[in-house]
Protein backbone atom coordinates (compact mmCIF):
# COMPACT_ATOMS: atom_id res chain seq x y z
CA UNK A 1 0.00 0.00 0.00
CA UNK A 2 1.43 2.94 -1.01
CA UNK A 3 1.98 5.69 1.93
CA UNK A 4 2.89 9.34 2.09
CA UNK A 5 4.08 12.27 4.25
CA UNK A 6 0.90 13.97 3.50
CA UNK A 7 -2.22 14.00 1.24
CA UNK A 8 -4.21 16.33 -0.01
CA UNK A 9 -7.67 16.24 -1.38
CA UNK A 10 -8.18 18.78 -4.27
CA UNK A 11 -6.22 20.05 -6.96
CA UNK A 12 -7.64 24.02 -6.31
CA UNK A 13 -5.70 26.34 -5.70
CA UNK A 14 -5.26 25.83 -2.16
CA UNK A 15 -4.20 22.30 -2.20
CA UNK A 16 -2.30 23.25 -5.08
CA UNK A 17 -0.39 25.47 -2.60
CA UNK A 18 -0.27 23.38 -0.55
CA UNK A 19 1.49 20.55 -2.08
CA UNK A 20 3.85 22.84 -3.58
CA UNK A 21 5.32 23.77 0.13
CA UNK A 22 4.99 20.13 1.03
CA UNK A 23 7.09 19.08 -1.75
CA UNK A 24 9.61 21.83 -1.80
CA UNK A 25 10.95 20.75 1.93
CA UNK A 26 10.83 17.27 0.55
CA UNK A 27 7.98 15.68 2.00
CA UNK A 28 6.23 13.05 -0.28
CA UNK A 29 3.10 14.32 -0.89
CA UNK A 30 0.56 13.11 -3.16
CA UNK A 31 -2.53 15.28 -3.93
CA UNK A 32 -5.79 13.62 -4.93
CA UNK A 33 -8.28 15.11 -7.31
CA UNK A 34 -11.25 13.43 -7.77
CA UNK A 35 -12.30 15.88 -11.58
CA UNK A 36 -10.37 15.24 -14.72
CA UNK A 37 -8.50 18.35 -14.35
CA UNK A 38 -7.25 20.98 -11.86
CA UNK A 39 -8.26 24.49 -10.51
CA UNK A 40 -11.63 23.69 -8.67
CA UNK A 41 -13.76 26.65 -8.37
CA UNK A 42 -11.65 28.26 -10.31
CA UNK A 43 -11.10 26.42 -13.25
CA UNK A 44 -10.83 26.67 -17.12
CA UNK A 45 -12.34 25.03 -19.59
CA UNK A 46 -12.05 25.13 -23.75
CA UNK A 47 -15.52 24.86 -25.56
CA UNK A 48 -16.31 25.50 -29.10
CA UNK A 49 -12.73 26.74 -30.06
CA UNK A 50 -12.85 29.35 -27.45
CA UNK A 51 -10.94 29.34 -24.02
CA UNK A 52 -13.03 30.25 -20.60
CA UNK A 53 -12.50 30.43 -17.00
CA UNK A 54 -14.60 29.31 -14.52
CA UNK A 55 -14.51 31.89 -12.04
CA UNK A 56 -11.50 34.34 -12.32
CA UNK A 57 -13.13 37.74 -12.20
CA UNK A 58 -10.53 39.30 -10.69
CA UNK A 59 -7.33 38.33 -8.83
CA UNK A 60 -7.72 40.41 -5.43
CA UNK A 61 -4.99 41.32 -3.41
CA UNK A 62 -3.35 43.35 -5.99
CA UNK A 63 -0.03 44.92 -4.97
CA UNK A 64 2.50 46.59 -7.25
CA UNK A 65 6.34 44.90 -7.68
CA UNK A 66 8.53 45.64 -4.75
CA UNK A 67 5.68 45.40 -2.09
CA UNK A 68 6.46 43.22 1.03
CA UNK A 69 2.82 43.23 2.95
CA UNK A 70 -0.01 41.79 2.45
CA UNK A 71 -0.92 38.44 0.98
CA UNK A 72 0.46 38.46 -2.17
CA UNK A 73 3.56 39.45 -1.71
CA UNK A 74 3.67 36.80 1.08
CA UNK A 75 2.04 33.64 -1.20
CA UNK A 76 4.76 35.18 -3.90
CA UNK A 77 7.77 34.27 -1.71
CA UNK A 78 6.43 31.47 0.13
CA UNK A 79 5.95 29.43 -3.50
CA UNK A 80 9.08 31.15 -4.49
CA UNK A 81 7.44 33.06 -7.58
CA UNK A 82 8.86 36.12 -9.03
CA UNK A 83 6.20 39.02 -9.03
CA UNK A 84 6.36 39.18 -12.48
CA UNK A 85 5.39 35.71 -13.11
CA UNK A 86 1.97 36.24 -12.73
CA UNK A 87 2.02 38.38 -15.43
CA UNK A 88 -0.93 40.99 -13.19
CA UNK A 89 -2.59 43.73 -15.11
CA UNK A 90 -4.50 46.00 -13.42
CA UNK A 91 -8.01 47.21 -13.93
CA UNK A 92 -9.01 50.26 -15.27
CA UNK A 93 -11.94 50.92 -12.90
CA UNK A 94 -14.60 48.84 -10.69
CA UNK A 95 -17.71 50.32 -9.52
CA UNK A 96 -20.55 49.70 -7.17
CA UNK A 97 -24.29 50.99 -8.91
CA UNK A 98 -27.27 51.34 -7.02
CA UNK A 99 -30.43 53.16 -8.58
CA UNK A 100 -29.29 56.89 -8.15
CA UNK A 101 -25.49 56.61 -7.11
CA UNK A 102 -22.21 55.66 -8.13
CA UNK A 103 -19.23 54.77 -6.57
CA UNK A 104 -16.01 53.95 -8.62
CA UNK A 105 -12.81 52.79 -6.92
CA UNK A 106 -9.31 51.33 -8.14
CA UNK A 107 -6.18 50.19 -7.36
CA UNK A 108 -5.54 53.87 -5.73
CA UNK A 109 -7.74 54.11 -2.66
CA UNK A 110 -7.86 58.44 -3.41
CA UNK A 111 -10.32 57.38 -6.18
CA UNK A 112 -12.93 55.76 -3.67
CA UNK A 113 -12.27 58.73 -0.99
CA UNK A 114 -13.15 61.15 -4.15
CA UNK A 115 -16.73 59.30 -4.69
CA UNK A 116 -17.57 59.20 -1.76
CA UNK A 117 -17.09 62.91 -0.57
CA UNK A 118 -19.23 63.64 -4.30
CA UNK A 119 -21.91 60.91 -3.21
CA UNK A 120 -22.00 61.43 0.16
CA UNK A 121 -20.35 64.65 1.14
CA UNK A 122 -21.94 64.30 4.94
CA UNK A 123 -20.04 61.10 5.31
CA UNK A 124 -16.87 61.25 4.14
CA UNK A 125 -15.25 61.96 7.59
CA UNK A 126 -17.14 58.57 8.76
CA UNK A 127 -15.37 57.13 5.30
CA UNK A 128 -12.16 57.87 7.02
CA UNK A 129 -12.95 56.64 10.55
CA UNK A 130 -13.91 53.34 8.78
CA UNK A 131 -10.31 53.42 7.19
CA UNK A 132 -8.39 54.29 10.10
CA UNK A 133 -10.55 50.97 11.57
CA UNK A 134 -10.32 48.29 9.21
CA UNK A 135 -5.99 49.28 8.59
CA UNK A 136 -5.52 48.95 11.91
CA UNK A 137 -7.72 45.62 11.94
CA UNK A 138 -6.47 42.69 13.69
CA UNK A 139 -8.21 39.95 11.26
CA UNK A 140 -8.16 36.94 12.71
CA UNK A 141 -9.09 37.71 16.45
CA UNK A 142 -11.63 35.27 16.89
CA UNK A 143 -14.26 37.62 18.87
CA UNK A 144 -14.15 39.48 15.32
CA UNK A 145 -16.19 36.48 13.93
CA UNK A 146 -18.81 36.80 16.18
CA UNK A 147 -19.32 40.60 15.13
CA UNK A 148 -22.08 40.95 12.91
CA UNK A 149 -20.72 43.43 10.01
CA UNK A 150 -24.04 45.65 9.29
CA UNK A 151 -24.80 47.21 12.77
CA UNK A 152 -20.79 47.59 13.05
CA UNK A 153 -20.66 49.41 10.39
CA UNK A 154 -23.76 51.54 10.75
CA UNK A 155 -22.11 52.89 13.70
CA UNK A 156 -19.65 54.28 11.64
CA UNK A 157 -21.46 55.27 8.80
CA UNK A 158 -24.69 56.80 9.81
CA UNK A 159 -26.49 56.95 6.01
CA UNK A 160 -27.82 53.62 5.69
CA UNK A 161 -27.44 53.08 1.81
CA UNK A 162 -23.46 54.06 1.79
CA UNK A 163 -23.94 51.03 4.19
CA UNK A 164 -25.41 48.57 1.55
CA UNK A 165 -23.26 49.78 -1.38
CA UNK A 166 -20.22 48.75 1.02
CA UNK A 167 -21.46 45.83 1.66
CA UNK A 168 -22.50 44.78 -1.74
CA UNK A 169 -18.90 44.16 -3.34
CA UNK A 170 -17.33 42.73 -0.24
CA UNK A 171 -20.34 40.26 0.61
CA UNK A 172 -20.02 39.40 -3.37
CA UNK A 173 -16.57 38.34 -3.53
CA UNK A 174 -16.35 36.25 -0.28
CA UNK A 175 -19.27 36.10 1.97
CA UNK A 176 -20.77 32.35 2.88
CA UNK A 177 -23.26 34.05 5.40
CA UNK A 178 -26.80 35.00 4.29
CA UNK A 179 -27.98 38.46 5.15
CA UNK A 180 -25.35 39.43 6.83
CA UNK A 181 -21.49 38.77 7.09
CA UNK A 182 -18.85 38.32 10.44
CA UNK A 183 -17.07 41.39 11.15
CA UNK A 184 -13.41 39.29 10.64
CA UNK A 185 -14.36 38.54 7.40
CA UNK A 186 -15.24 41.69 6.25
CA UNK A 187 -11.85 43.23 7.33
CA UNK A 188 -10.18 40.48 4.98
CA UNK A 189 -12.24 41.48 2.05
CA UNK A 190 -12.92 45.15 2.43
CA UNK A 191 -9.04 45.14 2.35
CA UNK A 192 -8.66 42.42 -1.13
CA UNK A 193 -10.65 44.44 -2.73
CA UNK A 194 -10.06 48.27 -1.79
CA UNK A 195 -7.02 48.51 -0.38
CA UNK A 196 -5.06 46.55 -1.95
CA UNK A 197 -6.97 45.59 -5.58
CA UNK A 198 -8.16 43.58 -8.98
CA UNK A 199 -6.14 41.93 -11.33
CA UNK A 200 -5.83 39.57 -14.22
CA UNK A 201 -2.94 37.76 -16.16
CA UNK A 202 -3.27 38.32 -19.74
CA UNK A 203 -4.21 34.36 -19.78
CA UNK A 204 -6.25 34.22 -17.30
CA UNK A 205 -6.35 31.30 -14.43
CA UNK A 206 -4.66 29.08 -16.50
CA UNK A 207 -1.69 30.92 -16.42
CA UNK A 208 -1.56 30.81 -12.54
CA UNK A 209 -2.78 26.87 -12.56
CA UNK A 210 -0.22 25.99 -14.32
CA UNK A 211 2.62 27.61 -12.58
CA UNK A 212 1.18 26.25 -9.93
CA UNK A 213 1.03 22.68 -10.90
CA UNK A 214 4.34 22.74 -13.41
CA UNK A 215 6.22 24.32 -9.71
CA UNK A 216 4.64 20.81 -7.47
CA UNK A 217 5.88 18.55 -10.43
CA UNK A 218 9.17 19.88 -10.13
CA UNK A 219 9.46 19.73 -6.65
CA UNK A 220 8.62 15.44 -7.11
CA UNK A 221 5.03 15.91 -6.01
CA UNK A 222 2.82 13.07 -7.71
CA UNK A 223 -0.41 14.74 -8.63
CA UNK A 224 -3.42 12.45 -9.76
CA UNK A 225 -6.63 13.24 -11.33
CA UNK A 226 -9.89 10.96 -11.56
CA UNK A 227 -8.61 10.24 -8.25
CA UNK A 228 -11.59 10.84 -5.99
CA UNK A 229 -11.42 9.93 -2.09
CA UNK A 230 -14.96 8.52 -1.36
CA UNK A 231 -13.98 7.89 2.41
CA UNK A 232 -11.33 9.24 5.44
CA UNK A 233 -9.98 5.87 7.03
CA UNK A 234 -9.96 6.63 10.79
CA UNK A 235 -9.19 4.85 13.53
CA UNK A 236 -9.23 5.92 17.43
CA UNK A 237 -10.12 9.05 16.69
CA UNK A 238 -7.19 9.58 13.87
CA UNK A 239 -6.82 9.66 10.33
CA UNK A 240 -5.03 7.36 8.58
CA UNK A 241 -5.38 7.34 4.97
CA UNK A 242 -7.50 7.48 2.41
CA UNK A 243 -10.24 4.73 0.22
CA UNK A 244 -10.12 5.95 -3.65
CA UNK A 245 -13.21 5.66 -5.47
CA UNK A 246 -12.13 2.80 -7.01
CA UNK A 247 -10.99 1.36 -3.69
CA UNK A 248 -7.41 1.71 -3.52
CA UNK A 249 -6.20 2.31 -0.15
CA UNK A 250 -3.59 5.18 0.29
CA UNK A 251 -1.97 6.20 3.79
CA UNK A 252 -0.43 8.74 4.63
CA UNK A 253 1.01 10.88 8.07
CA UNK A 254 -1.08 13.69 7.44
CA UNK A 255 -4.10 14.49 5.11
CA UNK A 256 -5.31 18.00 4.29
CA UNK A 257 -8.46 18.57 2.89
CA UNK A 258 -9.93 21.03 0.43
CA UNK A 259 -13.38 19.70 -0.09
CA UNK A 260 -14.87 21.72 2.52
CA UNK A 261 -16.09 21.19 6.10
CA UNK A 262 -19.16 19.10 5.69
CA UNK A 263 -17.94 17.31 3.08
CA UNK A 264 -14.93 16.48 4.74
CA UNK A 265 -16.76 15.32 7.78
CA UNK A 266 -18.90 13.41 5.51
CA UNK A 267 -16.02 11.63 3.78
CA UNK A 268 -15.20 10.48 7.24
CA UNK A 269 -18.21 9.12 7.49
CA UNK A 270 -19.41 10.71 10.65
CA UNK A 271 -22.65 13.19 10.69
CA UNK A 272 -22.18 15.71 13.48
CA UNK A 273 -25.10 18.19 13.52
CA UNK A 274 -23.18 21.19 14.59
CA UNK A 275 -21.31 20.79 11.95
CA UNK A 276 -23.98 19.97 8.93
CA UNK A 277 -25.81 23.25 9.72
CA UNK A 278 -23.04 25.51 8.69
CA UNK A 279 -23.22 24.03 5.29
CA UNK A 280 -23.14 27.29 2.65
CA UNK A 281 -26.38 28.27 0.75
CA UNK A 282 -24.73 31.23 -1.61
CA UNK A 283 -24.69 29.93 -4.79
CA UNK A 284 -24.60 31.42 -8.59
CA UNK A 285 -25.24 31.18 -12.09
CA UNK A 286 -23.00 32.58 -14.52
CA UNK A 287 -23.32 34.16 -17.71
CA UNK A 288 -20.33 34.49 -20.27
CA UNK A 289 -21.09 36.56 -24.03
CA UNK A 290 -18.14 36.41 -26.55
CA UNK A 291 -18.48 39.65 -28.56
CA UNK A 292 -17.72 40.59 -31.79
CA UNK A 293 -16.37 43.63 -30.41
CA UNK A 294 -13.92 45.13 -27.48
CA UNK A 295 -16.67 46.18 -25.14
CA UNK A 296 -14.99 49.60 -24.76
CA UNK A 297 -16.02 49.88 -28.36
CA UNK A 298 -19.54 50.27 -26.84
CA UNK A 299 -19.11 52.75 -24.37
CA UNK A 300 -17.72 50.27 -21.48
CA UNK A 301 -14.37 50.65 -19.50
CA UNK A 302 -15.69 49.61 -16.45
CA UNK A 303 -13.24 46.36 -15.16
CA UNK A 304 -16.33 45.19 -12.61
CA UNK A 305 -19.48 46.74 -11.99
CA UNK A 306 -21.38 45.40 -8.53
CA UNK A 307 -25.22 46.49 -9.22
CA UNK A 308 -28.19 46.56 -6.74
CA UNK A 309 -31.54 47.65 -8.00
CA UNK A 310 -32.51 49.39 -5.01
CA UNK A 311 -31.24 50.61 -1.58
CA UNK A 312 -30.92 47.78 0.33
CA UNK A 313 -28.98 45.04 -0.33
CA UNK A 314 -30.52 41.70 -0.04
CA UNK A 315 -27.85 39.07 -0.02
CA UNK A 316 -29.54 35.81 -0.06
CA UNK A 317 -30.86 32.47 -1.87
CA UNK A 318 -33.80 33.17 -3.56
CA UNK A 319 -36.95 30.69 -2.38
CA UNK A 320 -39.65 31.00 -4.98
CA UNK A 321 -37.23 31.21 -8.52
CA UNK A 322 -34.23 29.84 -9.58
CA UNK A 323 -32.21 33.06 -9.34
CA UNK A 324 -32.11 36.55 -7.73
CA UNK A 325 -31.59 39.35 -10.47
CA UNK A 326 -32.39 42.11 -8.49
CA UNK A 327 -27.91 42.31 -7.55
CA UNK A 328 -25.32 40.78 -9.44
CA UNK A 329 -21.68 41.17 -10.69
CA UNK A 330 -20.75 42.51 -14.23
CA UNK A 331 -16.87 41.54 -15.35
CA UNK A 332 -15.11 42.46 -18.43
CA UNK A 333 -11.82 40.89 -18.40
CA UNK A 334 -11.01 43.03 -21.99
CA UNK A 335 -10.92 46.07 -19.48
CA UNK A 336 -7.58 45.34 -17.73
CA UNK A 337 -4.54 47.53 -18.34
CA UNK A 338 -2.65 44.32 -19.63
CA UNK A 339 0.86 45.21 -21.56
CA UNK A 340 0.23 45.98 -24.95
CA UNK A 341 2.74 42.98 -26.29
CA UNK A 342 -0.07 41.24 -25.85
CA UNK A 343 -2.66 42.69 -28.33
CA UNK A 344 -6.17 42.97 -27.54
CA UNK A 345 -7.97 39.26 -25.90
CA UNK A 346 -9.44 37.13 -29.00
CA UNK A 347 -13.17 38.55 -27.91
CA UNK A 348 -14.91 40.75 -26.30
CA UNK A 349 -15.98 39.29 -22.50
CA UNK A 350 -19.25 40.09 -20.67
CA UNK A 351 -19.84 37.85 -17.81
CA UNK A 352 -22.50 38.28 -15.27
CA UNK A 353 -22.70 36.46 -12.09
CA UNK A 354 -26.31 36.43 -10.09
CA UNK A 355 -27.38 35.14 -7.02
CA UNK A 356 -28.88 31.00 -7.56
CA UNK A 357 -30.97 28.09 -5.52
CA UNK A 358 -28.93 24.86 -5.65
CA UNK A 359 -32.00 23.00 -4.41
CA UNK A 360 -34.52 24.48 -7.76
CA UNK A 361 -31.84 24.21 -10.04
CA UNK A 362 -31.16 20.90 -8.61
CA UNK A 363 -34.90 19.55 -8.79
CA UNK A 364 -35.04 20.30 -12.36
CA UNK A 365 -35.29 17.40 -14.89
CA UNK A 366 -32.95 17.72 -17.64
CA UNK A 367 -35.52 19.50 -20.17
CA UNK A 368 -36.67 21.47 -17.58
CA UNK A 369 -32.93 22.59 -17.13
CA UNK A 370 -32.27 23.43 -20.53
CA UNK A 371 -34.64 25.68 -20.91
CA UNK A 372 -34.32 27.52 -17.40
CA UNK A 373 -30.86 27.76 -18.39
CA UNK A 374 -31.98 29.86 -22.28
CA UNK A 375 -34.31 31.48 -19.90
CA UNK A 376 -32.37 32.67 -16.86
CA UNK A 377 -29.35 33.45 -19.58
CA UNK A 378 -31.85 35.91 -21.14
CA UNK A 379 -33.10 37.38 -17.81
CA UNK A 380 -29.75 37.78 -16.39
CA UNK A 381 -28.34 39.85 -19.28
CA UNK A 382 -31.69 42.29 -18.93
CA UNK A 383 -31.30 42.83 -15.80
CA UNK A 384 -27.24 43.67 -16.14
CA UNK A 385 -28.32 45.70 -19.45
CA UNK A 386 -29.90 48.37 -16.70
CA UNK A 387 -26.34 49.49 -15.63
CA UNK A 388 -23.92 48.84 -19.12
CA UNK A 389 -24.49 49.16 -22.40
CA UNK A 390 -26.73 46.78 -24.03
CA UNK A 391 -23.75 43.92 -25.95
CA UNK A 392 -26.79 41.77 -27.46
CA UNK A 393 -26.02 42.66 -31.13
CA UNK A 394 -22.41 41.30 -30.70
CA UNK A 395 -22.85 38.13 -29.38
CA UNK A 396 -21.43 35.82 -31.05
CA UNK A 397 -21.17 32.84 -28.33
CA UNK A 398 -22.66 32.42 -25.10
CA UNK A 399 -22.30 29.82 -22.44
CA UNK A 400 -23.71 29.55 -18.92
CA UNK A 401 -23.06 27.90 -15.73
CA UNK A 402 -25.50 27.28 -12.41
CA UNK A 403 -25.03 25.54 -9.15
CA UNK A 404 -25.53 22.47 -10.45
CA UNK A 405 -22.96 22.50 -12.65
CA UNK A 406 -20.25 24.04 -9.72
CA UNK A 407 -21.77 20.79 -7.30
CA UNK A 408 -20.79 18.66 -10.07
CA UNK A 409 -17.27 19.25 -11.10
CA UNK A 410 -15.90 20.84 -7.43
CA UNK A 411 -18.45 18.31 -5.38
CA UNK A 412 -19.36 21.31 -3.10
CA UNK A 413 -22.58 21.03 -1.14
CA UNK A 414 -24.88 23.16 -2.91
CA UNK A 415 -22.77 24.75 -5.11
CA UNK A 416 -21.82 26.73 -2.35
CA UNK A 417 -18.90 28.90 -3.76
CA UNK A 418 -17.68 30.39 -0.42
CA UNK A 419 -18.42 27.47 1.56
CA UNK A 420 -19.68 27.01 4.82
CA UNK A 421 -20.95 29.82 7.03
CA UNK A 422 -18.54 29.03 9.86
CA UNK A 423 -15.24 29.11 9.43
CA UNK A 424 -12.03 26.98 10.85
CA UNK A 425 -9.35 28.83 11.21
CA UNK A 426 -7.13 26.54 13.31
CA UNK A 427 -7.37 24.10 10.28
CA UNK A 428 -8.47 21.61 12.50
CA UNK A 429 -11.00 19.02 12.46
CA UNK A 430 -12.12 16.68 14.76
CA UNK A 431 -9.96 14.11 13.97
CA UNK A 432 -6.49 14.12 14.48
CA UNK A 433 -3.91 14.18 12.00
CA UNK A 434 -6.70 15.54 9.13
CA UNK A 435 -6.49 19.52 8.62
CA UNK A 436 -9.28 21.92 6.57
CA UNK A 437 -7.59 23.81 3.97
CA UNK A 438 -8.97 26.49 1.48
CA UNK A 439 -12.12 27.87 1.69
CA UNK A 440 -13.49 26.32 4.61
CA UNK A 441 -10.42 26.90 6.77
CA UNK A 442 -11.56 30.80 6.31
CA UNK A 443 -9.53 32.70 3.27
CA UNK A 444 -12.01 32.33 0.09
CA UNK A 445 -11.03 33.74 -3.27
CA UNK A 446 -7.71 32.53 -5.26
CA UNK A 447 -5.02 34.83 -3.37
CA UNK A 448 -6.78 33.71 -0.19
CA UNK A 449 -7.30 29.51 -0.68
CA UNK A 450 -3.42 29.98 -1.75
CA UNK A 451 -2.57 31.48 1.52
CA UNK A 452 -4.98 29.05 3.25
CA UNK A 453 -2.92 25.96 1.31
CA UNK A 454 0.27 27.52 2.49
CA UNK A 455 -0.54 28.26 6.14
CA UNK A 456 -2.20 25.12 6.46
CA UNK A 457 0.87 23.20 5.37
CA UNK A 458 3.51 24.95 6.98
CA UNK A 459 1.94 24.43 10.32
CA UNK A 460 0.88 20.69 10.36
CA UNK A 461 3.08 18.78 7.42
CA UNK A 462 6.50 21.01 7.53
CA UNK A 463 6.65 21.38 11.67
CA UNK B 1 32.77 25.76 5.42
CA UNK B 2 34.42 29.33 5.72
CA UNK B 3 32.80 32.49 6.94
CA UNK B 4 33.02 33.64 3.92
CA UNK B 5 30.79 30.55 2.34
CA UNK B 6 28.60 30.84 4.71
CA UNK B 7 27.95 33.73 4.15
CA UNK B 8 27.14 33.05 0.50
CA UNK B 9 25.20 30.15 1.66
CA UNK B 10 23.10 32.84 3.44
CA UNK B 11 22.83 34.95 0.87
CA UNK B 12 21.45 32.39 -1.73
CA UNK B 13 18.74 31.28 1.12
CA UNK B 14 17.43 34.75 1.11
CA UNK B 15 17.61 35.46 -2.60
CA UNK B 16 15.37 32.11 -2.64
CA UNK B 17 12.78 33.05 -0.26
CA UNK B 18 12.60 36.98 -1.84
CA UNK B 19 13.29 36.53 -5.15
CA UNK B 20 12.46 40.29 -5.77
CA UNK B 21 14.58 41.84 -3.29
CA UNK B 22 18.39 42.57 -3.98
CA UNK B 23 19.94 40.48 -1.39
CA UNK B 24 23.56 41.13 -2.98
CA UNK B 25 23.64 44.79 -0.90
CA UNK B 26 22.58 43.17 2.55
CA UNK B 27 24.66 44.80 5.17
CA UNK B 28 25.90 42.46 7.61
CA UNK B 29 25.14 44.30 11.17
CA UNK B 30 21.19 45.56 10.74
CA UNK B 31 18.64 43.41 11.05
CA UNK B 32 17.51 41.06 8.28
CA UNK B 33 13.64 42.58 9.10
CA UNK B 34 14.90 45.65 8.61
CA UNK B 35 16.00 45.75 5.13
CA UNK B 36 14.09 42.56 3.92
CA UNK B 37 10.88 42.95 6.11
CA UNK B 38 10.80 39.23 6.65
CA UNK B 39 7.95 38.30 8.53
CA UNK B 40 7.39 35.48 10.76
CA UNK B 41 6.87 32.61 7.77
CA UNK B 42 9.17 33.85 6.15
CA UNK B 43 11.81 33.24 9.15
CA UNK B 44 10.50 30.01 9.42
CA UNK B 45 11.66 29.45 6.31
CA UNK B 46 15.10 30.21 6.69
CA UNK B 47 15.06 27.76 9.37
CA UNK B 48 13.40 25.34 6.88
CA UNK B 49 16.25 25.44 4.31
CA UNK B 50 19.06 25.45 6.43
CA UNK B 51 17.42 22.09 7.67
CA UNK B 52 17.18 21.12 3.65
CA UNK B 53 20.37 22.77 2.39
CA UNK B 54 22.75 21.84 5.07
CA UNK B 55 20.81 19.24 7.13
CA UNK B 56 21.45 21.68 10.49
CA UNK B 57 18.38 21.67 12.90
CA UNK B 58 18.14 25.41 14.65
CA UNK B 59 16.20 24.69 17.66
CA UNK B 60 13.38 27.11 18.59
CA UNK B 61 15.79 28.97 21.36
CA UNK B 62 17.88 30.02 19.32
CA UNK B 63 16.00 31.56 17.04
CA UNK B 64 17.25 35.35 17.83
CA UNK B 65 20.42 34.03 17.01
CA UNK B 66 19.90 34.51 13.28
CA UNK B 67 18.45 38.18 13.54
CA UNK B 68 21.01 39.65 10.99
CA UNK B 69 23.62 38.26 8.66
CA UNK B 70 26.69 38.33 10.98
CA UNK B 71 24.83 36.88 13.93
CA UNK B 72 23.96 34.12 11.63
CA UNK B 73 27.27 33.12 10.17
CA UNK B 74 28.60 33.30 13.84
CA UNK B 75 25.98 30.95 15.15
CA UNK B 76 26.10 28.83 11.83
CA UNK B 77 30.00 28.52 11.85
CA UNK B 78 30.61 25.73 14.48
CA UNK B 79 27.47 23.61 12.94
CA UNK B 80 28.89 23.99 9.67
CA UNK B 81 32.05 22.87 10.28
CA UNK B 82 31.11 19.81 12.98
CA UNK B 83 29.85 17.73 9.86
C1 LIG C 1 -18.22 31.71 -10.58
C2 LIG C 1 -17.09 31.97 -9.64
C3 LIG C 1 -16.40 33.18 -9.73
C4 LIG C 1 -15.32 33.42 -8.90
N1 LIG C 1 -14.63 34.56 -9.08
C5 LIG C 1 -13.52 34.78 -8.34
C6 LIG C 1 -12.71 35.91 -8.60
O1 LIG C 1 -12.96 36.68 -9.51
N2 LIG C 1 -11.63 36.14 -7.82
C7 LIG C 1 -11.30 35.29 -6.81
O2 LIG C 1 -10.30 35.53 -6.13
N3 LIG C 1 -12.05 34.19 -6.54
C8 LIG C 1 -13.14 33.92 -7.29
N4 LIG C 1 -13.90 32.81 -7.03
C9 LIG C 1 -13.61 32.04 -5.81
C10 LIG C 1 -12.42 31.13 -5.94
O3 LIG C 1 -12.52 30.44 -7.16
C11 LIG C 1 -12.41 30.12 -4.79
O4 LIG C 1 -12.50 30.80 -3.57
C12 LIG C 1 -11.12 29.28 -4.77
O5 LIG C 1 -10.84 28.78 -6.04
C13 LIG C 1 -11.28 28.15 -3.76
O6 LIG C 1 -10.18 27.27 -3.80
P1 LIG C 1 -10.12 26.04 -2.82
O7 LIG C 1 -8.81 25.38 -3.07
O8 LIG C 1 -10.45 26.43 -1.46
O9 LIG C 1 -11.32 25.08 -3.24
P2 LIG C 1 -11.69 24.34 -4.59
O10 LIG C 1 -11.26 25.10 -5.76
O11 LIG C 1 -13.11 23.98 -4.50
O12 LIG C 1 -10.83 23.01 -4.54
C14 LIG C 1 -11.32 21.81 -4.00
C15 LIG C 1 -10.98 20.69 -4.95
O13 LIG C 1 -11.26 19.45 -4.30
C16 LIG C 1 -11.79 18.55 -5.24
N5 LIG C 1 -12.54 17.54 -4.50
C17 LIG C 1 -13.66 17.71 -3.78
N6 LIG C 1 -14.04 16.56 -3.21
C18 LIG C 1 -13.12 15.64 -3.56
C19 LIG C 1 -12.94 14.26 -3.26
N7 LIG C 1 -13.78 13.61 -2.49
N8 LIG C 1 -11.86 13.62 -3.79
C20 LIG C 1 -10.97 14.28 -4.59
N9 LIG C 1 -11.10 15.58 -4.89
C21 LIG C 1 -12.16 16.26 -4.38
C22 LIG C 1 -12.64 19.41 -6.13
O14 LIG C 1 -12.86 18.79 -7.37
C23 LIG C 1 -11.80 20.67 -6.24
O15 LIG C 1 -10.91 20.62 -7.33
C24 LIG C 1 -14.96 32.49 -7.90
C25 LIG C 1 -15.64 31.29 -7.81
C26 LIG C 1 -16.68 31.00 -8.69
C27 LIG C 1 -17.35 29.66 -8.62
Amino acid sequence: MAHFDAIIIGAGMSGLAAGIRAAYYEKKVCILERHYTIGGLNSFYRLRKRDYDVGLHAVTNYTPKGTKHGPLARLLRQLRFRWDEFDLAQQNYSAVQFPDKQLRFSNDLELLRSEVAREYPDQIDNFERLLTELIDYDDLAPEHFDIDTREWLSEIISDPQLVEMILCPVMWYGNAREHDMDLGQFCIMFRSLFLEGFARPFEGVRLILRKLVKKFRELGGELKLRHGVSQIEVENGTATGVVLDDGTQITADAILSSAGAVETMHLCGQEDSTVTKTVGQMSFIESVASLDCEPKDLGHDATIIFFNDSDTFHWERPHDSLCDLRTGVICTPNNYQYDPSHGPLPDGVMRITAIADYDQWNSLSESEYQSAKTEWQQRAIDSAIRFVPDYQPQIIDTDMFTPTTIRKFTWHDNGAVYGATKKWFSGQSNVKNLYLCGTDQGYVGIIGSIVSGIMIANQYVLQ
Amino acid sequence: MTPAEIRDAITDILATIAPDDNVEEIRDDVEFREQLELDSMDFLDIVMELRKRFRIQVPEEDYPQLVSMSSTVAYLEPRMNEH
